[in-house]
This record gives C-alpha cells, structure tokens and sequence, in this order.
C-alpha cells in the first residue's frame, strides 16, 4: 500500500496529475451528494423546455425536470455503471490475459479462443443481447458491458505480460528461483499497468457511452431514472428546440472521459521508473 | 587441482529448439543448439566457455542451470541428477547454483530498489528474521564494495559497472557453491571489466565458488578460467588447462580463433590463420565434422564422419580427425 | 592547408533548456587529419569520440549541436577549403558519401532491409555521378570484388536480411568506398563482430588503404583495433583529448596516466590468475566535472595541483601531447602551447 500512497503523492506533484485527481475527486463528490446538492428531485416535473436561468441552472427538459438536478443525479449512475462494468471487465481480463500470457500452450489456445469468439460480436449487439438475457434495469446492464470488455483487457494484459515474460530481469527471477506467483505479481504486473491503466479509461468513456445507447434503446437504464447517456438519448428528438437539454450532459461526458484520460496519462508517466529520481 | 571434487558434470548435453512453420505449427525441423556436450568442473575451479556468438555457449550455460531443458544429456551436481528433479525441487535448488547476467541494464527489476532485489532470493529460499535478513543483505553489499546508503536506491541510479556489482551480489547471496556467469563483463567499458574481474576472482575465494564462465573475449577467459572449453556449431571442439590450449591449440578452429585477436602492441608480428566463409546455421549443420567447411586443413574424412573425442594430453581432449592418426 | 581535415577548438553542446546554459560534451579538441593517414581515436563509452566525428559528416542532431567558435574544415577533392561546422545542408549532401563516408557499428540495421544490395550501392553511387544502369551495376559489381565477397553477381540481388554480419560489414564498406571519398570514417565498425570476422574485417580494411587514397578515422574502445590499423592515435576522456601521439609512441612511451591505465587493464595474454590493473571509479558525467584535471579522482599519480587547475594539451616530445601535469611543465589550460 505504501507504494499507492507514493504514487498519489507524485500524481499530485505532476501538473496534469492534479488535474486529473481534482476532476476525478469533484465527480466523486456530485455523484455522493447529489441530493444535497441537487435543488430539484431528479423526477420532479414542472415547466417544459425553460432555458437556462437562475431558477434552473441548466434548464429544464421536455417534462419540465430540473436538468441540473438530474445531471448531478446522472454523475452517480454513469460513474456506477461505468467503474463496475469496467471493473467486472477488468478483473476478469486481467486473471485470464495473466494466465493466458505467462502460462501460454494450451491455456493461452483456449482462453484465446473464447475471447476471439466474444469479439468476433459488433460489441453492442452483444450488449443487447446479454442485457435480453439479463432483463433490464442498472445490475444486468452494468454485467453485460463489463462482459463486452473482457477481451479488449484479456488481449491488452496478454501482450503486456508475453512481453515482460522476455525482459530479463524476470529471467533473472526465474534463474533466483523465485516462485511463479512473486515473479507474477512482482516482477510481471508491473509492466501491465500502464497498459492497463490506459485501457481502463479509455473502456470507461466507453462503458458511459454503451450505457447511453443501451438506455436510448430502451434496455438499460430505466427512466425516470437519470443518466447522462438516457438524458442525452432524451434530449435528440428537441435538440434544435432546446439544445441544453442535451449539451449539458454532453459536456458532462465529455469532461468525465477528458479527466478519466488525463489522469491515465499522468499515471503512466509517474509509473514509469525511468522517470523516477 | 585435481583432487578436488567434481561439483558438476555435463554428460551428453543436447539442447534443441523446434522451428515451427505453416499453419498448424507444425515442427519443421530443430536448431541444434548444444550438441553432445560434456565437461566437468571441480570445485572452486573456473571453468571456461568460449565461442563466436550463435555457438551455444550461453545456451549450454542456461541448460545446465534447467533455465531451458535439455533435450537429451544429463547434469549432475554434487552427485545429484538435476534433470531427475522436479520443478519444484529444481526451484529450489537453485539457491545452490545462480546465473550471473550479461546485461547489468536490463537484467534488474527498474522498480525495485537495491534492497528489496538482495532481499528477493533470500525471502524465496529461506524464512530470515527482519534483522538477520538486514544483516546478510549488508553483509553481500559490503562483499561487491556497495555503500549501505546506496541500498534504498534504484538500479538506474547506478552506472553500468556498479550495476553488475547489483547482479553479483543478488547472485552470490544466497551463498550458492556455483555460479554461472554469462559474459558478464562483455557489456562493460575495458577499465571497468578488470574491476568486476577482480571481484569475481575475490568472491571466489571468499565464498569457495565454482564458475563456468562464459565469453568471447579469449583474453578474459584466459585470465580467468583454470580450464576452457572451445565451442564451435553446438560442439565443444576442445577442451584442456587453459594454458596448455592457449598455448598449443590443437584443433584448427582454436588456433584460428586464437590467432585472431587483435596484436596487443603495433609491433608485433602477427601470423594470422585467415577463416573462409562464415558460421553455418546451427539449423542445418554440415555433415561430418561441423568445422569441415572452413577448416584451412580440412580432409576427405572431415566431410563424411563426425571426429571423436581425441585425449592429445593429460585432460587436453580434441574433436578432430587429425589427432586421430597420432 | 596542407591537411585534409583540421578541427580547431571544437566544442559539442548538448541544450537543455532557455535558462540554462548547455552542457560542453566535448571541449577544446584540435585534431587535423593528413592525407592518407591512418588515425585512431580511442576512449570509453561516453567520451565524446563518436559525437566528434559525428560532427565531421554534419550529423549532430537536437539537442547536440557544434559550439560557437569551433572550425571544422575539410580540404575537398578540388583543393578547396570547405568549413563544415557552417555548410548548409545541400552543402553537407554534396560532401556526404562523396568526400566523407561513414561505417558504423551495426552494420544489420544501417542497410535498408527493403531494398536489395544493388540498389543499395547504386543509390550511393547515382545521387554523385551520371552514370547508366548498366554501368552501375557494373561498378557495384567491380566493388563487391574488391570487398571480397564471394558470388558478388547473386549476393547483389539480395536482400540484407539474407548476408551475415561480416558480409553485410563488408557491404558497408563496398558503399562507403564506392565513390572514392577522402575520408572514410568508421566508427566501431568490428565492435558487433566475432573475432574471426573482425580479424577479416580489418584484414580487408588495410588491404584496402592500399589502392585508396583515402585517409580513416577509427574510432574505438579497443586498443588491439587500433594497434592492427592505426599510425596515430588521439586518446579521449570524458570529452577531451588527453593524449595524441604516434602509435607506437601510445604503447610504448605511454605519457598520460589515463592511457596507461588503459593499456594495463586490458587483460593480458600472458597473465595468469593474478590480480587484474583497475582504474578506480567510474568517468565522471559531463556538466560535473570538479575544477582542475578531469582525470584527478581516479588518478594514481595525482598531485595537488591536478585538483586545481586543469593542465593543457602540451607537446611533450615531437608529435606527442599530452595533457598532464606530470608532463606539462606547468601550462594553464589557455595559455598552452597552440597545437
């Protein structure tokens, strides 16, 4: 853990890394307080289409709901759906990619094999498809893209880890004789991160926006619960009409994806060593 | 020297790589790597491995480890057949037999200080208090001419020479009896070679260590190795007391290895053993004798029958067809 | 001028910001080249040898550049006098591969593994001359002759990926001389060679300074190199010249502490298991050098003044500089004998 706190320690010393930790740390403070925060409940209606004052903030919608107070609500479920989706599509990938990268022959064939199968899907189709199964609602939602991000970090840690395997610093370790889950966690993981860290933000913005396509389609996020990507999909048809009902939760998503990638890249440079003094 | 006891011994040694083509990978054919391959070495004695890059030297040397698995052979050490072992004893044998890397740069973990790279072996192969583990970590950087304050930094602070003292003390502290050290000077700058050399050779001493030392600098290996063996195409093509083969080389291929190094001094005259052509791939070597197609003295018999091993002299053993007739 | 090539004062910065002034990687090196001479430049990795003649062929690129006041100037095919350290690039292509040729140390990546060694060579030799397919390919051929090559007429049709390190080393050479340049430079150019390829590689090289006209630089870390192919040797340490003699002088009136420590480390053949010669210490890092002789801290001869005033480069016997106190006769670094 020490080493966790270092590494926040040189973010913050890193101008961009602060950025990005200040960003990531207002989201995460929307997304908790929102009902404090939020002047409105999220699903109280009143005059439609207002344009943004000082009463509504952002304006109100076409049921007349507050578009401020559901932005801040939408913080919480976009960054729900987004972590946990990512997560469960991290995790797994990351078990399977280590094991399919440092043990190769026939586990590697046939993790490979499943993962090239799952890809071989257009990635919403497959979301669609696991969110039928599932049922609707935020849980199966949040399973189906995590399920759809599986390969992409299976394939991201495999290469990372086959090329680590080369290094010889970890033939070093073998030739010590140091035992296979060390050399795994100590000597070949750390060269996954910063692979891994890049792939996460990046299947981040891009679990906010499968989410807002499954939402539009009608099979994730059921209204009137607010996310970003559902305000978004509810906002195309009065786009011209009242063009804040959309461009604040555009500009939402936008931000969050720009902080999720501005902090990736300050923490691939801090987790370099060789820029370690 | 001679009463001194075998610690490892090489039967038979061969290492072959399959080379895979086509779609379903199909093994097309074997890159002999090591090719029958024998020695022995005594304790706390260096023995020697010299040859061209592409021999097989390193390979022999990471064989006998069980870094890679020898095709076919045996390795004995201390009397114990390590290729009867299992993994998991092998792993743990290790702690007696280490690897001594060429590359001080890359072979050390960027992101872990001096420390905690000492500390590894030992944490794997014994169960240390915190304070006895403090102790053989200081006792090892002392021992490879370390500051103790330079243990908390990281390997990129440190300039090339240092970072093979790094390696060796990483190498040596689990107090192993053998020690396979692969180039290990060859990456470095000459006035800094002498310095690892000279605590290679004090480390020996001190900790009673047996190498086999692997190069192709023929002015190294002579300095340091009590024995050579020459490599050529997988194929140990000579091996003896070292001065006996630097100064009679026997077989054609080490006395025009020989003849090449550079002259030490612009006056001297040099007679020079001119090599024809270049190595051939170990892939597809020649029938016969492996040197035949190079071999400024090469006969009839070279090209049809592999030589066999000819003692010429105490411990002084050749692979060539003219020491047959002697 | 009578020499082919005279460096005055040449200095090599390495920029590391506005504010900052640059770091001098190199400083002070006068050397000129004669006509057809053989000359070796010898030091440790980062002394400053291959960024010396790097800036001979204009190749210095960001953040390296050459420092103000530093003369480069080469005495081109027609007798004029060419300052390289101010060309213009079209300038810099005319001389390049014509007048000056470069060999390196990895001949594997030099060569582009897309073309064939014909139109490798024939690339060398069109942008220079005007000459039909048929006659380059005839030259390129007389060319592979003369390095040697075996079946020159198929290994012409092949790929780099298809030649060994020794041949394609041999290339190199075929390309670098294929116009007859002036100077060829070679830089570590058996470094990344077997022994007995390298034996042949410098075989052919002075076999070949025989029916060139062409003076060589050599640089190295391998004194045995330098013994083999050089008649005057220039000594680098952490960016200057300590040392500049015949070869001959070099190793056997050895002047400079640093050379002879050189020499003596090297293993010799004749040892048996004693105890090795060292140089103490690691070269100092450029940007750090303590005042007085750069050498001072891993000098066995060191005296007082060695840490507080840096020696010039004085000749200290006819042809032979040195820059050490023991030798100097007491001369201040700028107010030395003007070599």
């Amino acid at each position: 853990m020490r080493s966790f706190v270092e590494t926040i320690r040189s973010l913050w010393k890193d101008p961009m890394g602060k950025i990005g930790i200040i960003g990531i740390l207002l989201l995460i403070f929307m997304a908790l307080f929102a009902g404090q925060l939020a002047p409105y409940p999220y699903d109280a209606i009143g005059m439609k289409f207002q344009a943004p004052s000082g009463e509504h903030l952002f304006g109100t919608d076409k049921f007349g709901r507050d578009v401020f107070s559901r932005v801040l609500y939408g913080a919480g479920v976009s960054l729900e759906v987004g972590i946990i989706a990512v997560g469960i599509g991290a995790g797994f990938g990351y078990l399977l990619g280590l094991a399919a990268g440092y043990f190769e022959g026939w586990t590697d064939r046939v993790i490979m094999c499943l993962m090239d199968i799952l890809f071989a899907f257009p990635s919403i189709l497959l979301a669609i498809f696991i969110s039928a199964v599932l049922g609707k609602g935020i849980g199966p939602t949040m399973v189906a893209i995590g399920i759809v991000n599986i390969p992409v970090f299976c394939r991201t840690v495999r290469a990372a880890v086959i090329s680590a395997k080369g290094l010889e610093y970890v033939k070093n370790a073998q030739s010590v004789g140091v035992k296979t889950w060390p050399i795994l966690i100590r000597h070949i993981s750390p060269n996954v991160v910063a692979p891994f860290t890049v792939q996460a933000t990046l299947a981040l913005s891009g679990a906010i926006l499968t989410e807002a396509t499954l939402s539009f389609l009608g099979m994730g996020i059921q209204p009137p619960d607010p996310s970003w990507g559902s305000m978004l999909a509810e906002a195309r048809a009065n786009m011209v009409r009242s063009p804040w009902t959309a461009l604040f939760p555009l500009l939402f998503i936008v931000v969050t994806i720009l902080v999720f990638n501005i902090l990736g890249d300050a923490l691939r440079d801090v987790l370099d060593p060789k820029l370690k003094v | 020297m001679s009463e001194k006891k075998v610690l490892v011994e090489v039967q038979d040694l061969r290492t072959y790589f399959p080379i895979q083509g086509g779609l379903v990978r199909k093994t097309v054919g074997h890159v002999h790597a090591v090719e029958d391959v024998s020695f022995r070495i005594r304790e706390q004695e260096t023995f020697g491995l010299v040859g061209e890059s592409g021999c097989g030297k390193s390979t022999t040397g990471r064989t006998l480890l069980r870094l890679i698995e020898p095709t076919a052979g045996k390795v004995f050490f201390d009397g114990e057949d390590l290729c009867a072992l299992s993994k998991e004893e092998m792993r743990k044998k290790r702690r007696d037999m280490q690897l001594v890397f060429q590359d001080p740069y890359a072979s050390l973990n960027p992101r872990m200080t001096v420390r905690r790279l000492l500390e590894e072996p030992l944490t794997t192969h014994f169960s240390l208090s915190p304070g006895e583990l403090s102790d053989r970590v200081g006792w090892i950087a002392g021992a490879v001419g370390l500051a103790p304050e330079q243990l908390e930094r990281y390997p990129h602070q440190f300039s090339g020479g240092q970072r093979q003292r790094i390696s060796i003390a990483r190498a040596l502290v689990t107090k192993p009896r053998f020690v396979v050290a692969d180039e290990p000077v060859s990456a470095l700058d000459v006035s800094i070679q002498a310095q690892i050399l000279n605590l290679l050779m004090g480390l020996q001493k001190e900790l009673k260590l047996s190498y086999l030392f692997i190069s192709h600098d023929l002015n190294v290996v002579r300095h340091i190795s009590s024995r050579v063996g020459v490599m050529y195409l997988g194929r140990l093509v000579e091996i003896g007391d070292t001065e006996e083969v630097y100064l009679r080389p026997v077989h054609p291929y080490t006395q025009a290895l020989l003849s090449a190094i550079p002259k030490r001094d612009p006056s001297e005259e040099k007679k020079r053993i001119h090599l024809t052509g270049d190595v051939p791939s170990p892939a597809n070597p020649p029938k016969g004798c492996a040197f035949h197609d190079r071999c400024p003295q090469c006969m009839a018999v070279c090209k049809e029958e592999v030589p066999p091993e000819v003692e010429v002299g105490p411990g002084h053993k050749v692979r060539c067809h003219l020491c047959g007739n002697r | 001028m009578t020499n082919l090539l005279e460096m005055k004062d040449l200095s090599i910065d390495l920029y590391r910001g506005k504010k900052i002034p640059p770091v001098k990687l190199v400083e002070g090196v006068n050397l000129s080249i004669r006509k057809k001479q053989n000359f070796g430049v010898v030091g440790e990795s980062g002394c400053g040898k291959s960024i010396t003649c790097s800036s001979i062929m204009g190749l210095l690129s960001f953040p390296l550049s050459v420092g103000k006041g530093s003369s480069i100037r080469f005495l081109d095919s027609e007798d004029q006098e060419v300052e390289i350290a101010g060309l213009s690039p079209a300038g810099l292509r005319r001389l390049r591969g014509k007048e000056i040729s470069m060999i390196f140390q990895e001949p594997m990546t030099a060569l582009d593994p897309m073309y064939t060694i014909e139109s490798q060579i024939a690339e060398a030799l069109s942008f220079h001359t005007r000459m039909t397919k048929a006659e380059i390919h005839d030259a390129a051929l007389e060319m592979l002759r003369k390095v040697k090559i075996p079946r020159p007429d198929q290994i012409l049709q092949d790929y780099p990926h298809h030649l060994s390190g020794g041949m394609l080393q041999r290339v190199m050479i075929a390309i670098a001389l294929i116009n007859n340049p002036r100077l060829l430079i070679a830089d570590e150019p058996t470094t990344a060679l077997d022994v007995t390829i390298q034996a042949q590689i410098l075989d052919l090289m002075n076999e070949l300074r025989e029916s060139y006209d062409t003076s060589v630089i050599m640089i190295t870390h391998d004194l045995g190199v330098i013994a083999e192919t050089c008649e005057e040797v220039a000594v680098f340490y952490a960016g200057q010249v300590v040392e500049q003699a015949s070869v001959e002088a070099i190793f056997h009136e050895t002047a400079h502490p640093y050379s002879a420590g050189l020499l003596r480390s090297v293993t010799s053949l004749d040892g048996a298991q004693k105890e090795l010669y060292t140089i103490r210490g690691a070269v100092p890092t450029a940007g750090n050098f303590a005042p007085g002789c750069r050498f001072a801290d891993r000098c066995d001869r060191c005296m007082d003044v060695c840490r507080e005033r840096a020696p010039a480069l004085c000749e200290i016997a006819p042809g032979h500089l040195c820059r050490c106190w023991l030798h100097a006769g007491g001369e201040d670094e700028g107010k030395g004998v003007a070599v």
